[in-house]
């Protein structure tokens, strides 16, 4: 695998490979499209971007808020140029009917929730979906926004980076590929520390040895030790690992600062 | 257009102590912008400008959005302080022009197809103003749009060209755009080696013109290696070079 930083317009490769990700293909020569990290694989060529704001894709799983209800869905604010739908029979099931059930029982306007992106073609909106464990209503938190391009370095590889910062401030963090972060826990000292890394992470994500300075900022000594019992089990909220998880295939490619 | 003094001195020296074929000193400062999704600030001589760029966002009002593309706008504005006598801040004829000059000589290196029914806005502004302000803040408009991480197939390199006592140069300044005999802004996409931004303000021979547009393009791939080294630095410090991992 060849790595390389680019630029909109640099020529990354010639020859018969597949453009993937933000690279267009001229002729015989693979162009980026975007600033970032350009990859030559096996199976093709892409640019994992280093800037730029949350574009949809099927299947991301996003954390939004409840901005507006209609008889028949809700309009949810996923961070993005596109404002998402939940559709009620989402939630209600097939025979959902306006006037026998009030929507405002489960969702009302202002509510953050987890959720899936069901279907999405840029010919619409994007449509989410609830139906999945640990998908659905968000009952407390410290929301902040970061860029969403940030998401895989704030994960880490394998989750090391968001298992570091939970485990130091007894915190769990929800993170949506869409940016935005749910920190919960039992003191709001943790909280504060936790968002202060986090913040951190996002603004030295492209930084070398960026673990190592996070761990002194939260006085973690170099090799913790598990500290998997004594997490604060917040009754109701989802596990982040589940969405750590779909982000894994992107933040593994991404961690190019840890040696 | 009468030229009442001599712009180039016995030396072949310009009036501001510049060679026919020297561009005046270019500097970029990327992300100057904390609130915009990308921003840049560019030195062009004594020009000092500011672009942002915010998008793509959701597009107001909702009946400008085209469903199979991207909206671009540009807003070229100059500053009520940007130029000797103050300078009244609603857009002139001359700022509505750039405006849209700026929209075409950008839309050609960007893939708006690929975020329909959303708008990408750029704005320019001119915080000091000396000659060729049209050309820096393409220059610099286009190093925001890639700060902000739109796709785009090639970055957009400005520089003007022009006539001054009979002589080709490169670069015209505020007093030659002024006394000068032809000026002419060109942008040009370097990768793909297109034109998209020719104007001509003044007369030139066919000889004159060729020579006008080689020129302006060897200039627009010199700014091309600033903006090239300006986003460089911004994302990726002083390496260059990726380090391959063991």
């Amino acid at each position: 695998m060849k790595r390389r930083y680019v630029i909109p317009g640099d020529k990354i490769a010639e020859g018969n490979f597949r453009p993937l990700m933000n690279v267009i293909k001229a002729g015989n020569t693979l162009i980026a499209t975007r600033i970032g990290i350009a990859e030559t694989g096996r199976d093709g060529v892409k640019v994992i971007p280093l800037s730029g704001v949350y574009i949809p894709r099927v299947n991301d799983l996003v954390i939004g808020k409840i901005i507006d209800h209609s008889s028949l869905s809700w309009e949810v604010d996923i961070n993005s140029c596109f404002s998402a739908h939940l559709p009620a029979q989402d939630v209600f099931g097939r025979d959902f009917s306006p006037a026998r059930d009030d929507m405002s029982r489960h969702f009302a306007v202002g509510d953050m929730i987890t959720a899936r992106i069901m279907a999405f073609d840029r010919t619409r909106d994007p449509m989410l979906t609830v139906q999945d464990r640990d998908l659905g209503k968000i009952p407390r938190g410290e929301a902040l926004k970061i860029s969403a391009t940030r998401v895989p370095r704030l994960i880490g590889k394998r989750g090391s980076m968001i298992q570091t910062i939970e485990q130091a401030t007894q915190t769990r963090v929800l993170i949506g590929q869409n940016g935005i972060v749910v920190v919960t826990g039992r003191t709001p000292e943790g909280i504060k520390l936790a968002v202060r890394a986090i913040k951190m992470v996002e603004e030295e994500a492209h930084t070398a040895n960026l673990t190592q300075r996070i761990k002194v900022l939260l006085n973690v000594p170099d090799t913790p030790p598990q500290q998997e019992t004594s997490r604060a089990p917040v009754g109701g909220v989802p596990k982040s690992e589940e969405i750590e998880s779909t982000a894994d295939e992107v933040e593994e490619e991404l961690e190019v600062d840890e040696k | 257009m009468t030229q009442t003094r001599n712009l180039i001195d016995t030396n072949g020296k310009r009036t501001d102590g510049r060679g026919i074929d020297e561009l005046r000193e270019v500097k970029i400062t990327v992300g100057s912008v904390k609130n915009a999704d990308g921003s840049a600030f560019i030195e062009f001589g004594k020009n000092k400008i500011l672009a942002a760029v915010y998008g793509p966002r959701e597009v107001h009002p909702k009946h400008m959005a085209q469903s199979d593309r991207c909206v671009l706008r540009c807003r070229y504005h100059m500053s009520p302080f940007s130029t000797d006598t103050r300078k009244n801040p609603a857009p002139s004829r001359r700022e509505v022009e750039i405006s849209k000059v700026m929209r075409e000589s950008l839309e050609p290196a960007l893939m708006l197809e690929d975020y329909p029914r959303a708008a990408i806005d750029v704005f320019v502004e001119v915080l000091q103003s000396d000659g060729g302000s049209r050309c820096a803040g393409i220059t610099a408009a286009a190093v925001a749009l890639a700060d902000a991480g739109i796709n785009m197939r090639d970055l957009v390199a400005a520089c003007a060209a022009g006539k001054v006592d009979e002589k080709i140069v490169l670069d015209i300044n505020d007093t030659e755009d002024k006394e000068g005999g032809a000026d002419m802004p060109v942008a040009y996409m370097p990768r793909l080696e297109q034109v998209t931004l020719l104007q001509l303000d003044g007369r030139l021979s066919p000889d004159q013109f060729n020579e006008c547009i080689d020129k302006a393009i060897r200039g627009c791939k010199m700014v091309y290696e600033i903006q090239k080294q300006a986003l460089m630095q911004k994302y990726f410090g002083n390496e260059t070079e990726l380090k391959e991992e063991v």
